[in-house]
């Protein structure tokens, strides 16, 4: 009964449904962020190495390599400030966790990639988070990088 | 009256807001509480409010416990406790109290009373935060012990440990109070409340929900 009552507690404050992407995926998360009392869109691209947690707990870690050093963010599932997940590759991997990523260098970083079958045919088709929206930039906006 | 009522802790979690703010909660379940009993200074000697919580099956209870129910009018409850009033009561028997109440008198923070887990007998550095000794340089055994306990030669009557010196002992298990917790949301359909923050005690456990004395 308990348990129930927190699922439902939970499912109030998730999102409807979740952006499809894996582990091993190449992806560029769109983040929102507040200054002040402007919102603008970032864009981190980089590889899925983890999905952790359940329900609102829900969370996952992007690693990428800037200026030859690693940089992960981890970021929560349900929060409003991520947006759109796009899928930009498939990577064939074995494991629910890339840490061993994190000992590599250079080539051996790179992931083969998923090509055929149906988890690669799915991707193209649906990684557009359902809140969203189309144009990358709000009204007030600040171009990107400034 | 000042708005309160029985509850269950239910467990903690998360939730995330439009700006992405994340807050921790604890839900409890409040209420509904049935009024058993009011209590007034002329046959009491105190103005006070006995809650009733929770059904329970009448072949579980007992027969005083039926009859006492019974006489405002309902079945048998868990749990019973009391509101102690300053004036005379506005409710009367038989009358049930819901987690409305949190919203109609607008309530912003709430102190949450429970008795916390127990812990056992506990040394220094659990109970009381105490450093504990070296890790290494020479100490042998005694990682974990509390230290010296004071000279005793010039306490009072001599050869004594100041009272109230923090040792080991039991810890926990005891009635806290959590104050001025954020009241996050109420749910009246489902009975709930989420507040920010933890509360004593573990999950399922009986807990006594007022608006806060101190704050709001």
């Amino acid at each position: 009964m308990s348990q129930q009552l927190m699922e439902m507690v939970e499912q109030r404050y998730q999102k409807e449904s979740l952006p499809e992407f894996r582990v091993g995926d190449t992806v560029d998360v769109y983040q929102k962020i507040v200054e002040g009392n402007k919102t603008r869109t970032q864009v981190f691209n980089g590889v899925v190495i983890a999905r952790k947690g359940r329900g609102i707990n829900e969370s996952f870690t992007v690693r990428r390599i800037v200026n030859n050093e690693g940089v992960e963010r981890v970021f929560p599932c349900h929060s409003h400030l991520v947006g759109k997940v796009e899928v930009k590759r498939r990577g064939k991997v074995r494991r629910s966790k890339l840490y061993f990523l994190r000992d590599r260098v250079g080539k051996a970083r790179k992931l083969r990639e998923l090509r055929s079958g149906k988890a690669a045919t799915k991707a193209t088709k649906s990684s557009k988070a359902p809140d969203s929206k189309p144009d990358v930039q709000t009204k007030d906006a600040e171009p990107v990088g400034v | 009256m000042i708005p309160s009522l029985l509850a269950k802790k239910v467990g903690m979690t998360r939730i995330i807001n439009a700006a992405g703010d994340v807050t921790p909660v604890t839900v409890m379940q409040a209420g509904p509480c049935t009024v058993l009993q009011v209590k007034n200074k002329e046959t009491d000697g105190y103005d006070a409010l006995q809650f009733g919580f929770e059904d329970v099956k009448p072949h579980r209870s007992t027969k005083p416990h039926i009859g006492h129910a019974g006489k405002a009018g309902t079945g048998p409850k868990r749990s019973v406790r009391e509101l102690r009033l300053d004036d005379e009561s506005t409710l009367a028997a038989g009358d049930v109290v819901t987690v409305g109440i949190f919203e109609e008198s607008e309530v912003k923070y709430v102190d949450v009373s429970g008795t916390t887990k127990g812990k056992g007998f506990a040394g220094g550095m659990k109970r009381w935060g105490f450093g504990g000794q070296l890790a290494s340089h020479g100490v042998e055994r005694k990682h974990r012990s509390p230290g010296s306990i004071g000279g005793h030669a010039n306490l009072g009557t001599g050869r004594n440990i100041k009272k109230g010196k923090k040792m080991s002992g039991h810890m926990g298990s005891v009635r806290k109070t959590s104050r001025c917790l954020e009241l996050v949301a109420v749910d009246k359909e489902n009975n709930l409340l989420l507040v920010k923050g933890s509360v004593p005690g573990p999950n399922g456990g009986l807990l006594f929900v007022r608006q806060s004395k101190t704050k709001g």
